[in-house]
């Protein structure tokens, strides 16, 4: 028996910001799940379930928030699943809610991730004193910012290279309305000159903390064909776990990265990810993260990554641009971000990604992870529906 | 077997919760001893008012005023308030059907017993003395004989300085129990030794010990003591200062495995200027009196080790 | 509705194996992971799989329970999760991971998984814990326990007529009766009514708190058969959420798990078994008549959530002790339930049936 083909054809995401003070937590995931509709030209009515993703429930102190916004998501009378892999989360709700289709369970599904971290302290949420444990002795950033020093040793990369990463990002966040930051004085030098926060990590090469939701339509052929503008295609979706610290662990280049990708490649038929790809979506929350992943998705051997983003081909008008929206450097609702990643590459295949467009996009890849480096989900779409 | 530890574990914080409009009125008319509700399309009305339909989701933004007065519709008798809860003595929670309302508003009412309560029970508010602009501003509800005082009023929803948002705080108290292998190793730092456990199938060593080897899924037992000695594998060098920690900036935070451990824990580098720290350096630790960590780990002086040699561990 | 599972085309898929922890009250000495594993060895045990065999893994659990962000993915540690596993998380109980697991293996892309959960209640205060569930907004800040607010449920089924104190206490004396042939269980045979914890329930109404995990194995068609001799056949499943808030709903009935009764297919044929995660004696009277059990149906002769309810864990376990029954010849057509929120707000069905 074959799969369901599965379509996006409803985007929805909320302008994100430090603090959606104007906003209940249901009326944030409602503004975004409402622009999906408008996208897809859907009501309430025409949702069979809903799919929802965030990071852990201490971010913003509610246990279980799905129950309650249950009426604000039109979920009264349906199935409602409520996803948490940490920071891949809204990769992976995507993927479950793209399995509901595909498994022909339901033919429209609404699926949504978000984050208010302005109700509390995402520090706080993630590093609640839990007795006996040594301190963390660092923030977030410091968590990251050793792997990061590792890639450098071992790839012998120039430690300008973050910063490149940095300036593209924001320069193309300018370009997306939805996305945080908007730094339109940006510059290298800026930069470069920002503040080293966890060396070598600069505060410029740092994720925001956001307020966000974003949602997505996804629908069977029928729904597709009735479907008011062009939809993005699942050509594959995979996700892959592994554990949180064990020895021979390479937090550089995890093995389930690799081996995620390689499982989206093959369903998708893709057998050269740096020449069928048009465009990447993919999780960068530090700088760096950008040449790892660049390796660790097979866009580059290994020591190689950084020479694509130092060449410029990871740039909007390059060869293999890679967050055209700006990504989440630019914008950050910790459990939207991996969503985001998703429905940004459905932009681009879509052709409705607006000013930050990748001309011609006709397959993306989008990709979250999360944990200790140790949870990966992605999906890779396309402008055709898949092939048999 | 030894007793396992445990500790008190409070996660406390102070939740800050915009409300958007609907919530904002409803709060803000309670800080002004005025309940609004909220009419759906269908011309029920909802009490307290919500900004989406339970049944249509559609969006519902037409406020009313409804009566502080009610009849309960289904109570419950609390013998023993628990802390939080609105009546320090026993009280009935209840579900009041405002008059003018079509649903039931979930709070505590104040009788002197069960005998005193029964469903169809006319009830009225009575507010806080401090009012805020929070569910709370209800102090309770208490029995209050009177008529049905009828359909609810139209109502703009518009005050003075409205209550745009709401500070919850909220705490948990656990007891914590980190389970056996971590007790022994927690038990063995007591006497400045760190004792990791192997995994029986893929022999690798781990510290801090978990119970489980990760790779294999299979418990852990056997006891190793490692280190003290070990090498940096990475690091950083932090320059903003930790919440809550007293370490001055800048320091360096590293990957530290220790001799005979199959994966590096973290700590602190001292005894170096921070910029001299590298990647191969050979380190011990260092305790401070009372302290159930290493305070930080000191260069050894031997010679650094070989890039090879611990690239598996990073 | 397009393409309802159990229809022609659709893959048969079943529950072939189920393991579950002795369910107490503390198990301080033991760190989830280690109240996890024998679980997870012992159901795979059953098989004769090894994790590397599985196709996907999911499981079930909540950062509230356990008092830290993240807690799941140090449970991970007793999977074995390398070389890297296919594998998601459900922040819900199991029984919803075990519906993910499901649908996966309904795409085709995997033909065996294996599913988890657990929950470890005696850190916290349950009651206080289960009130950060509630409406942030108008409910969470006056702290109604979970006993309250079912409470309140059994005092409306009261006043409706549908049950009085005595047939409450009779559910609570036939459950733990039951339970006396379950060696896992909590609370097991005479348990006194006691006092009322909140009026109209007694202690004896309301469910032991206490931790406990359980793992089940799905697979598919000729898989399925080649690893258990009578394979438990999901004929359906299906899930249901009603509103959020009390007094919008009519708190005598559950139309969601109606609804998911009837979406899977429950309501075809008689079920001979069912396996009700009703942590409330008040609740079972509610799901007998919402599900339309009668009284030749056995109701939860594992001694349901009445006899353990390790939170997280008692819906998946619900799933595993009616095909454990169908396993073992004992039932041939069983429905199982789980539920989540607040007097049951959220409501998942699963018919299971043994090929005679």
């Amino acid at each position: 028996m074959s799969k369901e083909p599965v379509a996006v054809v409803g985007i929805g995401q909320t302008k994100h910001v430090a603090a959606r003070r104007d906003v209940s937590l249901a009326g944030l995931v409602r503004e975004a799940a409402t622009r999906a509709l408008d996208d897809a030209r859907l009501t309430w009515a025409d949702i069979d379930a809903v799919v929802i993703g965030k990071a852990p429930d201490f971010f913003e102190g509610v246990m279980m928030p799905e129950l309650y916004l249950a009426d604000a998501l039109g979920a009264v009378g349906k199935p409602m699943l409520r996803v948490h892999t940490a920071g891949s989360v809204g990769g992976s709700t995507a993927l479950v809610a793209a399995n509901l289709i595909a498994a022909r369970v339901h033919g429209t599904v609404l699926t949504l991730a978000f984050e208010k971290q302005s109700e509390s302290n995402a520090m706080w949420g993630l590093s609640l004193p839990v007795p006996f444990q040594q301190p963390l002795l660092a923030g977030a950033g410091g968590f990251f910012a050793p792997h990061i020093r590792a890639y450098m040793r071992r790839s012998g990369a120039p430690d300008t290279v973050g910063s490149v990463v940095a300036y593209k990002d924001r320069r193309n966040a300018l370009k997306n309305p939805y996305a945080h930051l908007h730094e339109p004085d940006i510059t290298l030098e800026k930069v470069q000159a920002s503040p080293m926060l966890w060396d070598p990590v600069r505060y410029s090469e740092t994720c925001p903390s956001s307020d966000g939701a974003c949602a997505m339509i996804l629908t069977d052929r029928a729904g597709a064909a009735r479907a008011p503008h062009p939809p993005a295609w699942v050509h594959g979706g995979a996700m892959r776990s592994e554990p949180t610290l064990f020895a021979g662990k390479d937090f550089v280049s995890p093995q389930a990265g690799k081996d995620c990708a390689a499982d989206v490649y093959r369903q998708a038929r893709i057998t050269d990810p740096r020449r069928e790809i048009d465009a990447v979506e993919m999780y960068v929350p530090f700088s760096w993260y950008e040449p790892m992943w660049l390796e660790n998705l097979g866009f580059a051997a290994e020591g190689e990554g950084w020479k694509l983003t130092e060449s410029g081909v990871t740039e909007l008008d390059g060869d293999l641009p890679v967050n055209p929206s700006g990504g989440v450097l630019s914008t950050n609702p910790i459990g939207a971000s991996g969503m985001i990643r998703f429905a940004e590459a459905a932009l681009q295949v879509r052709g409705q990604a607006g000013e930050h467009q990748v001309d011609g996009a006709r397959r993306a890849l989008g990709h979250a992870y999360g944990g200790g480096a140790q949870f990966f989900s992605m999906w890779l779409v396309g402008a055709e529906p898949p092939p048999g | 077997m030894p007793e396992v530890l445990s500790a008190p574990l409070v996660v406390e914080f102070p939740f800050t919760r915009s409300l958007g409009p609907v919530q904002s009125a409803f709060l803000t008319g309670l800080r002004e001893r005025t309940v609004l509700g909220v009419k759906t399309a269908g011309g029920g009305v909802l009490v307290p008012p919500v900004e989406y339909d339970p049944v249509t989701a559609e969006e519902l933004r037409e406020l009313v005023e409804v009566a502080p007065t009610g009849t309960v519709t289904t109570w419950a008798w609390n013998p023993s308030p628990r802390r939080y809860q609105p009546l320090r003595t026993p009280f009935a929670w209840v579900l009041v059907r405002l008059d003018g309302a079509d649903t039931a508003l979930l709070h505590a009412l104040d009788a002197p017993g069960p005998d005193a309560v029964r469903t169809g029970l006319r009830v009225r508010v009575r507010w806080a003395a401090e009012r805020t602009g929070a569910i709370t501003d209800i102090a309770c509800f208490e029995p209050y004989d009177s008529e049905d005082s009828g359909p609810a009023a139209p109502h703009d929803g518009r005050f003075a300085d409205p209550v745009t948002g709401i500070v919850a705080p909220a705490r948990l108290d656990y007891t914590y129990s980190p389970g056996r292998a971590p007790t022994d190793y927690i038990n063995a730092l007591a006497g400045r030794r760190t004792v990791g456990e192997r995994c029986p199938s893929c022999r690798k060593v781990y510290v801090p010990p978990r119970g489980a080897c990760p790779t294999c899924g299979i418990a852990t037992a056997e006891r190793v003591e490692v280190g003290p000695r070990g090498t940096v594998t990475t690091f950083c060098i932090v320059n903003i200062k930790a919440r809550n920690l007293d370490i001055e900036v800048p320091y360096v935070y590293a990957h530290i495995a220790l001799d005979g451990a199959d994966l590096a824990l973290h700590g602190r580098i001292g005894g170096i200027p921070y910029d001299q720290v590298r990647m191969g350096l050979r380190v011990e630790p260092v305790w401070t009196e009372g302290g159930r960590y290493p305070d930080h780990y000191r260069p050894t002086g031997e010679p650094d080790a070989d890039y090879d040699a611990y690239k598996e561990l990073i | 509705m397009p393409g309802t599972p159990g229809k022609p085309g659709a893959r048969d898929i079943a529950v072939v194996a189920f393991a579950q922890s002795p369910h107490r009250r503390r198990t301080d000495e033991l760190s989830e992971v280690e109240m996890l594993m024998p679980v997870l060895h012992e159901v795979l045990g059953r098989t004769g799989l090894r994790t590397s065999d599985i196709g996907f893994t999911c499981s079930g659990s909540s950062d509230y329970l356990a008092g830290r962000a993240f807690s799941f993915t140090m449970a991970l540690d007793g999977v074995g999760a390398w070389p890297p596993i296919s594998e998601s998380h459900v922040e819900m109980d199991g029984a919803w991971a075990l519906y993910e697991a499901w649908v996966k293996l309904l795409t085709g892309e995997a033909d065996t998984a294996l599913v988890y959960a657990y929950g470890k209640s005696s850190p916290g205060e349950l009651r206080d814990v289960l009130t950060r569930q509630l409406d942030p907004y108008y409910v969470a800040p006056l702290w109604p326990d979970s006993v309250s607010l079912a409470a309140l449920q059994a005092r409306a089924l009261i006043d409706a007529g549908d049950a009085d104190e005595p047939a409450l206490a009779a559910v609570a004396a036939r459950s733990r009766a039951a339970a006396e042939a379950n060696p896992y269980a909590q609370l097991t045979g005479s348990v006194p009514a006691g006092d009322y914890l909140v009026q109209p329930l007694r202690a004896g109404d309301c469910p032991p708190i206490g931790d406990g995990a359980a793992a089940v194995i799905l697979a598919a068609g000729d898989t399925a058969r080649r690893l258990c001799e009578r394979p438990a056949w999901i004929c359906g499943m299906d899930h249901r959420i009603e509103a959020h808030s009390l007094g919008v709903r009519d708190l005598t009935d559950s139309p969601s798990a109606r609804l998911a009764a009837e979406r899977a297919g429950a309501f075809e044929r008689p079920v001979d078994t069912a396996e009700l995660h009703a942590p409330f004696t008040s609740q079972e009277i509610v799901l007998r008549k919402a599900l339309r059990l009668g009284d030749d149906v056995d109701v939860n002769p594992s001694g349901g959530a009445l006899a353990a309810n390790p939170v997280m864990a008692a819906g998946l376990i619900r799933i595993g002790e009616a095909a454990a029954r169908i396993h073992r010849g004992a039932s041939s057509r069983a429905l199982a339930h789980a539920t989540s929120g607040p007097c049951l707000q959220q409501n998942l069905v699963a018919v299971l049936e043994g090929e005679s």
